[in-house]
């Protein structure tokens, strides 16, 4: 799989990032490189074996339902960057 | 040309947890903004998520209840998109490896005569999303403010098959999956609050073709009703298009109650690209037999099981059994009354009939002024022959708007039935005196006219009289 400079721009939309020409020429080099990896894992024979999303054979770890201490208001609002009473507050979203 | 309507729902049911789905904060309701949230459900980085066990037993009841086929392996996944409410810039949400796939519920149409499979696609358990709001203290300003506590709130999300053919079939299957929902005690079932929220995907074919049309994604209902009304306007409002030539947009539209009507929602129209990848951050959810077999020992009694028990223990009909299982506060109810008054058919009647009358939409029994006990002793008065039951009708009513028990009703209204044969005589001989005529008609073999007379007799007696009674002596008086 080949990762066009189209790709990159769709990402990065995705992302909401904005990348200069340079930028987008540079990322889709990286990231064709980074592809040849896996072309290369593709060589592996993988007959039989499980697929996983984990690098630890781990399942099932659960917590009970029972209420912990939330943070107080004032330090959840500490890191953003506005606010009003004890709201977050973001640029206007248009809602129909 | 006539066509046919295609609907499926998607219902996301917010779980009866004390906590959010991956982390310690409270669930409650109406709280100061932003006080119930922590790095977790903030999305800090450097955090990690750790599943609520209930949260996955709760979804394991829905899917055992609803027929549906359980992933024993099952993971979740992050949905990515940005949105203010959101403040990890994913939902974490079960993807190709929900909890359950392929079930069903069985749904009573046209007229509640026949039943009618309604396949349940997936369920999957996701997490809520923020609340947002455009106006503070009623202002609207430059900016939105946003309330993380619903952040993180546990939410099962069930997708129907595009099975239903009618917006009653839709309201129907909507009762029928709330009332297991309640019965399960996995959800409040609390539409206006938002606690069962339901989107609509509904499109048109003509009759007899196979495949689908293009499809048109409702939202913004919040009561049954809405739903309705927005599927048939949607209906409608498709059919008029197709008629004139014109082609249907895939879109999201959401309902307007006041206007009636259904508008786009352009703002979020660009193509969907979530970019779903198994969440690193979750292992797996393995559910082992032991677990399923545990689970499957708490289930409650369900609708149909009850419906089953209902007809058996009691002799009620298969109709009356169904309304009132219906709904686990009215079976409840019921099963109070029978335990202090021996007719289980004159007790369904009256919930049938001006209970439910007068419960409304919400349905909610548990703090209706006529308790099993007013209910009960009522129809021990006309058992009696204290009161008729046309009198009924009246201490039920006040029973209703008092919540007085209704010994001291017909005391206090004077409403004692009139059994006493002289006084009913002598009530019968004014009136045959007053109508010869229709006495003399009646007499020529008119039998018809004897309703007639009963009419006025209970008119002289405002309903009073003992029916049987006033049978009696008005055959034999009339005989002559
Ligand atoms: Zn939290």
């Amino acid at each position: 799989m080949k990762i066009t400079k189209k790709d990159v721009e769709h990402v990065a939309t995705l992302a909401r990032l904005r990348f200069d020409e340079g930028e987008v020429e540079l990322f889709t080099d990286q990231l064709n490189k980074i592809m040849e990896y896996f072309e290369k894992l593709k060589n592996v024979d993988t007959t039989g074996v499980v697929p996983s999303t984990h690098a630890v054979d781990l399942s099932n770890a659960f917590r009970e339902d029972a209420v912990k201490k939330s943070l107080p208001s004032d330090e959840s609002l500490k890191n953003a960057p506005d606010s009003e009473q004890t709201f977050f507050k973001v640029p206007k979203i248009i809602e129909v | 040309m006539e066509f046919e309507t295609i609907i499926g729902l998607e219902v996301h049911a917010q779980m009866l947890t004390e906590t959010k789905i991956f982390c310690g904060c409270s669930t409650e309701f109406g709280q100061k903004p932003n006080s119930l949230s922590c790095p977790v459900c903030l999305g800090m980085p450097g955090v990690l998520p750790v599943l609520n066990r209930k949260v996955v037993e709760h979804a394991l009841k829905t899917a055992i209840a609803t027929n549906c086929s359980i992933n024993k392996y099952n993971r979740f996944a992050r949905k990515n998109y940005f949105y203010p409410d959101l403040p990890k810039g994913y939902q974490i949400s079960q993807f190709e490896l929900p909890i359950a796939v392929d079930g069903f519920v069985d749904i009573e149409v046209k007229n509640k005569k026949i039943l009618k499979r309604i396949g349940i696609t997936r369920i999957h358990m996701e997490e809520d999303a923020g609340k947002l709001l455009h106006q503070l203290d009623g202002i609207s300003s430059e900016s939105s403010y946003v309330d993380y506590n619903r952040t993180g709130v546990p939410l099962m999300e069930i997708v129907s098959e595009p099975d239903m053919r009618s917006p009653e079939e839709a309201g129907e299957y909507l009762r029928i999956l709330r009332s297991v929902l309640q019965y399960l005690d996995v959800c409040d079932g609390n539409m206006e609050q938002g606690s069962f929220r339901c989107d609509a995907n509904v499109s048109l074919r003509p009759k007899g073709r196979e495949e689908l049309g293009t499809k048109v994604e409702l939202k913004n209902m919040n009561s049954f009703r809405h739903v309705e009304k927005a599927l048939e306007y949607e209906i409608q409002r498709q059919q008029d298009m197709l008629e004139e030539g014109e082609t249907i947009v895939q879109e999201t539209r959401l309902w307007d109650e006041s206007g009636g009507v259904t508008f786009s929602m352009r703002s979020k129209e660009e193509a969907h690209d979530y970019r779903y990848f198994p969440d690193p951050d979750l292992v797996p959810i393995v559910i082992e037999d032991s677990w399923l077999q545990e689970i499957k020992g708490q289930l409650p009694e369900l609708p149909k099981e009850k419906v089953e028990r209902f007809i058996k223990q009691y002799g009620i009909p298969e109709y009356d059994a169904g309304i009132l299982s219906s709904n686990r506060q009215i079976a409840d109810y019921f099963e109070q009354c029978t335990g202090i008054y021996h007719k289980p058919k004159s007790i369904s009647n009256w919930i049938m009939g001006d209970i439910l009358r007068n419960l409304g939409d919400t349905r909610e029994i548990d703090n209706f002024p006529v308790t099993p006990k007013h209910l009960a002793g009522m129809l021990e008065l006309i058992d009696k022959g204290t009161i008729s039951g046309k009198i009924a009708k009246t201490v039920f009513e006040e029973m209703f708007t008092s919540g007085k028990m209704p010994e001291e009703i017909i005391r206090k209204k004077g409403l004692v039935q009139m059994s006493d044969q002289n006084e009913i005589e002598k009530v019968i001989g004014e009136i045959i005196d007053r109508n010869a005529e229709a006495v003399e008609e009646y007499r020529q073999g008119k039998e018809k006219i004897f309703g007639f007379f009963v009419g006025l007799v209970m008119k002289a007696t405002q309903g009073r009289a003992n029916p049987k009674i006033v049978n009696e002596i008005l055959r034999r008086k009339l005989a002559g």
